[in-house]
């Protein structure tokens, strides 16, 4: 466990991971007019657990399932999408408070104020 | 799944220019709407883009033109003599491109668009609070 790892704990982690949930959503609404295009996402928790463990997240990646399939294949809802990415903003924006408490908390005891 | 993963200002950069292709075929084909000809195959035919996924790594992709086709729908035969442009019959043909069809489209182009630029204002944004991290 690196200096890093012990400071910043489970966050650094969970940031990086929002941010790549973050571009697989963008990629879903960016696609959301190709025809045959599959919205994938990623159970996050899961991968939370094997990225902690430092196994590769890949089998946490899964493609959606559509409540109402389109006749051209595509299966991306706007609605579930944007809801995601909202959520997924916060989640990051959490993180990232969380991370900047650590590291205001260290400046502190650093400082000795 | 193909070369590096895409950032966030790839993914929806390109599907912005995307969406601004189908655009400007959106644009050009109402802008021809009621174009008349002398021949059937002179008269306009409407112009529809296809999509197609570019994929990068760690489960992003985007979106690229994949090529541009015009409608199979048939101009529409029109008889009328006095037209400048009226064939040896006394027939024109009008552009095969329906208005109501390209409005829908477009409507729906610009919200497409928005997201995108939505997406992109929140990440920067993201990215920004990141950059000031500790400070």
């Amino acid at each position: 466990m690196s200096v890093g790892d012990s400071l910043f704990g489970v966050h650094a982690t969970a940031l990086q991971l929002r941010s790549q949930r973050m571009a697989m959503l963008a990629s879903n609404i960016a696609n959301a007019a190709t025809p045959n295009y599959k919205a994938r996402d990623m159970d996050f928790a899961q991968a939370l657990r094997q990225a902690s463990d430092g196994e590769s997240i890949e089998s946490a990646i899964a493609y959606r399932v559509p409540l109402q399939p389109s006749l051209d294949g595509n299966t991306v809802e706007m609605s579930t999408e944007q809801t995601a990415f909202a959520e997924n903003a916060l989640a990051y924006r959490s993180s990232l408070s969380f991370l900047q408490g650590r590291v205001g908390t260290m400046m502190r005891a650093l400082k000795g104020e | 799944m193909a070369g590096h993963p895409l950032s966030l200002f790839e993914i929806s950069g390109r599907a912005m220019s995307a969406q601004l292709v189908r655009l400007n075929t959106t644009a050009s084909n109402l802008a021809n709407a009621g174009t008349v000809s002398g021949s059937e195959q002179g008269a306009f035919r409407s112009l529809k883009p296809v999509f197609r996924t570019v994929m990068g790594e760690n489960g992003t992709s985007t979106v690229a033109i994949d090529q541009i086709v015009s409608s199979p729908a048939a101009p529409t035969k029109r008889h009328d003599p006095s037209h400048p442009l009226a064939d040896s019959n006394g027939d024109v043909w009008e552009a095969a491109v329906d208005s109501a069809a390209e409005m829908v489209e477009m409507l729906e182009t610009s919200r497409q668009y928005q997201n995108n630029v939505q997406v992109l204002q929140t990440a920067k944004g993201l990215m920004l609070e990141t950059l000031r991290l500790g400070q």
